[in-house]
Parts: structure tokens; C-alpha cells; sequence
């Protein structure tokens, strides 16, 4: 098997609704081997995501090394599974997510993303129509990405076994040389960087679930972070450390960061980009946004002489407009994270022990 | 945040901090002997704790935090009753996300929620009434907490199911009231206390009359303060200048929204639909006279306590935990055996580790430096303080 994929020419991009499957609805039958999954596979998957590798429908995608060691000397390799709740939000989707999720998770290591799978459990009774909405997010991603989607599998299980649509991506990419970001490697006055407002992801998922009858303009972050790393490494392979600030938002990539150090890190309460409804949602329900998931924020720490090159390379790309310096690392006190607070009194930002759970009485 | 940020204005709380200083001076105290000022209510806690508002105080003020946590001060024992309650199978029990890491004497609402129990969070009891609207084939039990704050939306819920005669909504009622445990604090002769700082929800509903016991009875002055980092210490000055005057009376610092009189119309839905408990028990308290409600028998076919049977089994708190003598402010959090030990925000032995109101978890969460410091108080001290 010879695939090129360096020379592949550039993926389709077909609407979501252009080819119509007979059934409206996903049945047990489209997960059972036959004709229907076929079909399913054939017409939601496999014509969005087209590309040569995908299309040779082989049990699996197969690649050159020669193309990687263009790239790069290491590998990254990572995984993630999206089963948020409402499939479809302000400013994103699941689809979406698991694009730029993977993507991220490959790129904060340095990495240039190239290869993700796209593994789905259906719920029987899912529309299709809702499936090729996903999907076509996801190849939207993908493109806006750079990446290829090149192998995937559908499950189809009973009413009730999943909720609506869970979706798994891996991915692969390339390490660039020389490059090697890790929390171990922080020094006492390194600088703390975010490329925007935080909480915007989690905020918008509270409200979009309908419970609170509260009408803003909040959207997820939702985007993919390689282009933003791409300029951060152009000006500072050396990058200490980065990490996208997902689930348990920014206070608990700090807390990895300083527990893997064991060293302190110390943020300023009036430099933390929040946008001032994510922070008046948080003001009535008694959250922090501090803990609140983002889907496009990475965090990056470098040394300080080198800081505001990293800002303004960081602000001169999209997706890091709004980047700040928001603190510093310290040599003492260890393992634990500080908020300075606009009084300038000192508090701890601890790890959470679950989830956030609004505070109502 | 327009409406907000005009309260945590750093230069204002300059200013006040100048003033309490200089009030404090004029007072007989010392970082030996400090005045010691007692916030009721879990949300001035929370605020405290997380605007670092102590380090900005005198060290001859000192705060004790209260039993204001109306979460935290849920006894294991009806906890388990909810529990049990939850795991009905007619029944989908509804709660505040607060109520769901409250231990009971065996496993939490999230842990029964796992084994099955129909357990969903709500943000407000009109939507547990609005879940018995759209479940009509099952029964849907509100899990009533909070002091005279949730009160007032737990009975205007019940008057609505009433009007529109909903049949499979009840409550479990276990809403507790401010006063009673104040004079129940009060009555402790362990206790050193030299003011109030008033909860500022609670006295939305009840006005500032019914602390007039307090400052008649038990001779304490008091100040009803609102939540924004300004409201705390604006309030605290007006403590100390009532002190430095040798006045004791009930203030109101929080007047934006707390009036004398109180809301009328929250008032008459409790007493409509709620009665005073002859007692009531807390966690870390033990049982107080009068300091809870439940419902009138008038309105008994929304009580999930008569509709159900329930265990009504007592479960003693941990014996190392100092919960009581912390919520006395006797006992600071870290002078507890099992503070950061045996009992931690993972696994909460007492009451006031439970919830992020609580004085435990808040210093457990915003007050250590490090796990070395649970073991030794002068660093916890240096940094609290």
C-alpha cells in the first residue's frame, strides 16, 4: 500500500446535507456490519472526510516515515473522548471540539498535529441529519486545523446506553527538534502566560443547557491552538512549559504545573482576562472562573527574558489577541498557586476536589 | 462588573482599612487578646476567605466564622433520611448542587445519585416544581435547605403547587433559622465574642428587628453586612465605632436591599406554609430549641416527611472533630486533631469542612500554604493572618 498523503490533494468539503441516507433515524441496523453501516460509514464519514487514506477503507490508515522525519524526531501521540451535553452550542459543537481538542493536546507538546481517528457511539433513535451536522463540524475543523481525519469506527448501542452521540479522536503529530515543554522544567521568575479571556467554554456550556433562563452573548473558545503555538516556538523553542486549560480551567493546569515543579506560582487577580459576563455568571451562581473549562486557552510559561517577545508574537496571531502576562513563578512558597488579589492580600487556588457545584443557598 | 466592582474598589478599602485602624486603637485589645467579631453567614465566609480580607485586618481583630453554612450544619442523620428519600423508586429527589458532597453516615448524595438514586441538581425549587409538572407518574421531593434566605421560594413554591394542584411535589423540609442559633452560641458560656457581623440574605426576609434580642438580651452589637469585600469592612468599622462609643444596637450597613420591617410578602408565605419546630438538630451544635421549620399540617400533603416513611436515625458527629468549638470560635480550624488529616475537603469529617463556606474548607482551600502547615500553626498563622 502507497499513500502518499503529503501529496494528497486538498480535502472535499461537502455540506452537510447534500447526499440523503434513506432512514432518518440511526437504528441498530447501522451498527450491525451490513449494508446500512456501510452506507452510514459511506455517506456521513468517509465523502466528508475524503482523503486517500480514508478512502482505501482499509482497516486501517497507513503512513510513510519518510514524511515525519521531514517534521521532526519524536512523536506525540494523544487520545480524548467528547460526550458533552448539548451536542450543539454558541460557538462550537461537539464535532469541533473533538478536532481542536486532539489538535491541542498534540500541540501544546510542541508538536505539529497531522493524523487524527474519529471513533463514534451512537444512541439508536439519533437523528441523521443531527450525525452530518457533526461530522461536517469536524472536517470544518480539520481544514482550519491542517489535519487529516484518516481512520475511524461507528457503534451503534440500544436507546438510553449513551447519551445522543459520544465521540473519541486520537491523534498523532510531530515534535519539532529541540523542542521539549514540561512543567519539571520551571525556574523561579519564569513568566505565566494565557492567550485570552477564561471561562468562556464553561460559562457557555451552563447556560446553553437551558436550566437558567439567562440570555447572553458568552460563546465557547473553541478553537485550535497549533497556528498560536507555531508562533510561540518561531520566537521561543526553549518554551518552559504549556498546557491547554481545559477541564478545571486555568487553577488546575497551575496546580499540575506546580506540583511537577515543585515550585510556586503566583498569578495577580487584575492581569486574568475574564469577560464580564462570564464573570457576572459566575457572580450568581457562586463559581470561580478560575475552574471554569476553556476549549482554546493554553497556558504558557517561558523565561522572563524573553516574555514580551512571546506577548507579541502571541497577540500577533488570532487566536492569542488578548494574550497576557498574568504572573510568575517563585521559588517559595512550593507546590501550591497564589492569586494576588486587586487589595493585594494573598490566597491559595487550590485544586478541586470535583466538580464546581453552584453555590445557591 | 458595573454594580459590583464599585465595592471592591481597592483605594476605597484603603480608606477603610485607615478607619478601622484607627477605631481599633482606641479600643482595650491587642494581638494577645484580640476583638473578637463573629461573621453568621457562610456567603461573608466565603468572600472573606476569598478577598483575603484577615491579612488586610489589624491583629488585634480577629473573625470567627460562624455557623452560617446552612449545608454544612445538616446532621448526618438527615442527610440519610434524604438518602433514603432519593432512593425510592417512585421518587426523583431534587436538590441544590450544595446539598450533593454533604455526608451522610454512610455515602453523599453523589454517591447514592451513582447507585441509581433519580437525583437532579436544581437552581431553584420552581424548577423541582416544574420537573413534577412534566413527570406526573412519578413523585418528585424537593430537598428544602437554607435559613430564612430559601425559605421564602421553598413556601411560594408550595403555594403555587397548591394552586395548581400538583400532587406529586413535595418537600423535605429542613430549613433552619438565624436567630435560635445565634442565642443558642450565645447562651455557650465558652464563648468570647464582642459583635455581629449580620447576615445580609437572611435579613432581606426578616428585616433587622428580630436581632434585637441579641443586642437587648445578650448585650452584643450587631451589623448587617452585605457581601462585597467594601460591605465587610465598612461593617466591621461600624462595629468597632459602636464599641469605641460603648453602644450596642443592631445596624444596618447593608440598607441597599435590607429593610427594618423585612419583606412582607416572604414573611406571610413562610408563615403560611411553615411552622417553627420545637427543635432542631446541627451538626456540630447538637439540638437548638426553635431553630427550625416544617410544614404546617395544613399543608401535610406536601411534606415529604408524612407522605414517607423515613428513618429518622441519629447519627452522632466524628468524636475528634471540633466542629462545635470551632463554630464557637473557641477552637481555630487548625487546633483540630484531624484538621487536614482525618478530615479534608476529599473526605469531610464535620460540619465545617463540608461545604467551601465552611471555616475548615475555606482555610483548608485559601489559608494553607502548604500540607507542612496543617502541622505547624505559626506558618498557617503567618499567612492567615
Amino acid at each position: 500500500m502507497d499513500v502518499s498523503f503529503a501529496s494528497s490533494s486538498s480535502p472535499s468539503n461537502v455540506s452537510p446535507s447534500r447526499r440523503q441516507l434513506r432512514d432518518k433515524e440511526i437504528t441498530l441496523a447501522h451498527g450491525s456490519g451490513g449494508k446500512a453501516m456501510r452506507d452510514l460509514i459511506q455517506t456521513v464519514f468517509v465523502e466528508q472526510f475524503s482523503n486517500p487514506a480514508l478512502n482505501c477503507l482499509e482497516d486501517q490508515a497507513r503512513f510513510e516515515l519518510s514524511e515525519f522525519l521531514d517534521l521532526g524526531d519524536r512523536l506525540a501521540f494523544t487520545t480524548d473522548s467528547y460526550v458533552i451535553d448539548p451536542l450543539f452550542f454558541p460557538g462550537g459543537d461537539i464535532g469541533a471540539l473533538a478536532i481542536n481538542g486532539t489538535v491541542n493536546d498534540l500541540a501544546v507538546s510542541g508538536a505539529t498535529p497531522l493524523y487524527l481517528t474519529c471513533s463514534a457511539i451512537l444512541e439508536e433513535g439519533l437523528p441523521i441529519e443531527v450525525l452530518q451536522r457533526v461530522v461536517y463540524s469536524m472536517q470544518q475543523a480539520a481544514i482550519a486545523a491542517g489535519v487529516k481525519v484518516v481512520t475511524g469506527d461507528t457503534k451503534v448501542v440500544p436507546r438510553g446506553a449513551v447519551d445522543k452521540l459520544f465521540i473519541n479522536t486520537t491523534g498523532i503529530g510531530i515534535i519539532r527538534p529541540q523542542v521539549s515543554p514540561s512543567a519539571q522544567q520551571l525556574q523561579p521568575g519564569d513568566v505565566v502566560l494565557v492567550n485570552g479571556t477564561l471561562g468562556d467554554h464553561g460559562a457557555t456550556i451552563l447556560l446553553a443547557r437551558g436550566e437558567l433562563a439567562l440570555t447572553t452573548s458568552i460563546q465557547s473558545d473553541c478553537q485550535p491552538l497549533n497556528g498560536l503555538v507555531d508562533q510561540i516556538l518561531a520566537v521561543c523553542p526553549q518554551v518552559r512549559a504549556m498546557r491547554d486549560a481545559t477541564r478545571g480551567g486555568l487553577a488546575t493546569v497551575l496546580n499540575e504545573f506546580a506540583t511537577s515543579s515543585q515550585r510556586g506560582i503566583r498569578i495577580h487577580e487584575t492581569e486574568i482576562p475574564v469577560q464580564e459576563e462570564v464573570k457576572g455568571v459566575c457572580e450568581l451562581l457562586g463559581l470561580d472562573p478560575l475552574y471554569l473549562a476553556n476549549e482554546g486557552k493554553l497556558v504558557v510559561v517561558v523565561p522572563p527574558s524573553q516574555a514580551e517577545e512571546v506577548l507579541a508574537a502571541m497577540r500577533s496571531h488570532p487566536a492569542g489577541e488578548h494574550s497576557r502576562i498574568i504572573g510568575e513563578v517563585i521559588a517559595t512558597p512550593t507546590e501550591i498557586v497564589l492569586l494576588k488579589t486587586a487589595f493585594g492580600t494573598e490566597r491559595v487556588v487550590d485544586m478541586l476536589v470535583g466538580d464546581q457545584l453552584p453555590r445557591i443557598c | 462588573m458595573k454594580y459590583v466592582d464599585e465595592f471592591r474598589d481597592p483605594q476605597k478599602v484603603q480608606g477603610i482599612l485607615r478607619e478601622i485602624q484607627r477605631l481599633s486603637a482606641q479600643l482595650p485589645v491587642t494581638s494577645d487578646r484580640p476583638l473578637k467579631i463573629m461573621e453568621v453567614c457562610g456567603g461573608h465566609t466565603h468572600a472573606i476567605f476569598k478577598y483575603g480580607i484577615e491579612t488586610l485586618l489589624p491583629p488585634s481583630i480577629e473573625l470567627i466564622h460562624g455557623p452560617g453554612c446552612p449545608v454544612c450544619i445538616m446532621p448526618k442523620g438527615r442527610l440519610d433520611d434524604a438518602i433514603t428519600l432519593a432512593q425510592q423508586p417512585e421518587v426523583i429527589f431534587a436538590t441544590f448542587g450544595d446539598a450533593m458532597r454533604v455526608p451522610g453516615a454512610q455515602q453523599n448524595l453523589l454517591q447514592a445519585k451513582a447507585k441509581g438514586a433519580d437525583i437532579r441538581m436544581v437552581y431553584s425549587p420552581l424548577d423541582a416544581l416544574d420537573i413534577a409538572r412534566t413527570h406526573r407518574d412519578r413523585q418528585v421531593v424537593f430537598f428544602a435547605i437554607g435559613f430564612e434566605t430559601t425559605a421564602p421560594s421553598t413556601a411560594l413554591t408550595v403555594l403555587q403547587a397548591e394552586a395548581e394542584e400538583i400532587q406529586n411535589f413535595s418537600l423535605f423540609c429542613n430549613h433552619v433559622l438565624v436567630v435560635p442559633a445565634l442565642e443558642a452560641l450565645l447562651s455557650n458560656p465558652d464563648l468570647q465574642l464582642d459583635g455581629f457581623i449580620g447576615p445580609g440574605h437572611v435579613s432581606m426576609a426578616i428585616g433587622t428587628e428580630p436581632y434585637q434580642v441579641i443586642t437587648q438580651q445578650y448585650h452584643k452589637p450587631i451589623v448587617v453586612s452585605g457581601f462585597e469585600p467594601l460591605d465587610l469592612l465598612q461593617s466591621i468599622g461600624m462595629l468597632l465605632q459602636q464599641l469605641v462609643e460603648g453602644r450596642c444596637e443592631v445596624e444596618n450597613q447593608y440598607a441597599r436591599f435590607v429593610q427594618r420591617q423585612g419583606n412582607a410578602v416572604a414573611l406571610d408565605a413562610m408563615n403560611r406554609v411553615f411552622q417553627v419546630r420545637d427543635q432542631f438538630e446541627w451538626r456540630g451544635l447538637g439540638k437548638i430549641p426553635h431553630s427550625g421549620l416544617q410544614m404546617r399540617p395544613e399543608y401535610a400533603a406536601f411534606d415529604a416527611e408524612v407522605k414517607f416513611t423515613l428513618p429518622h436515625r441519629r447519627v452522632a458527629d466524628h468524636k475528634a472533630c471540633a466542629c462545635g468549638e470551632i463554630l464557637k470560635g473557641v477552637k481555630k480550624p487548625w487546633e483540630c486533631k484531624v484538621f487536614g488529616t482525618g478530615c479534608t475537603p476529599e473526605n469531610p469529617l464535620g460540619a465545617c469542612m463540608v461545604s467551601s463556606e465552611g471555616a475548615c474548607a475555606a482555610y483548608y482551600k485559601y489559608g494553607r500554604v502548604s500540607p507542612a502547615a496543617t502541622a505547624a500553626p505559626d506558618r498557617n498563622l503567618s499567612y492567615s493572618r
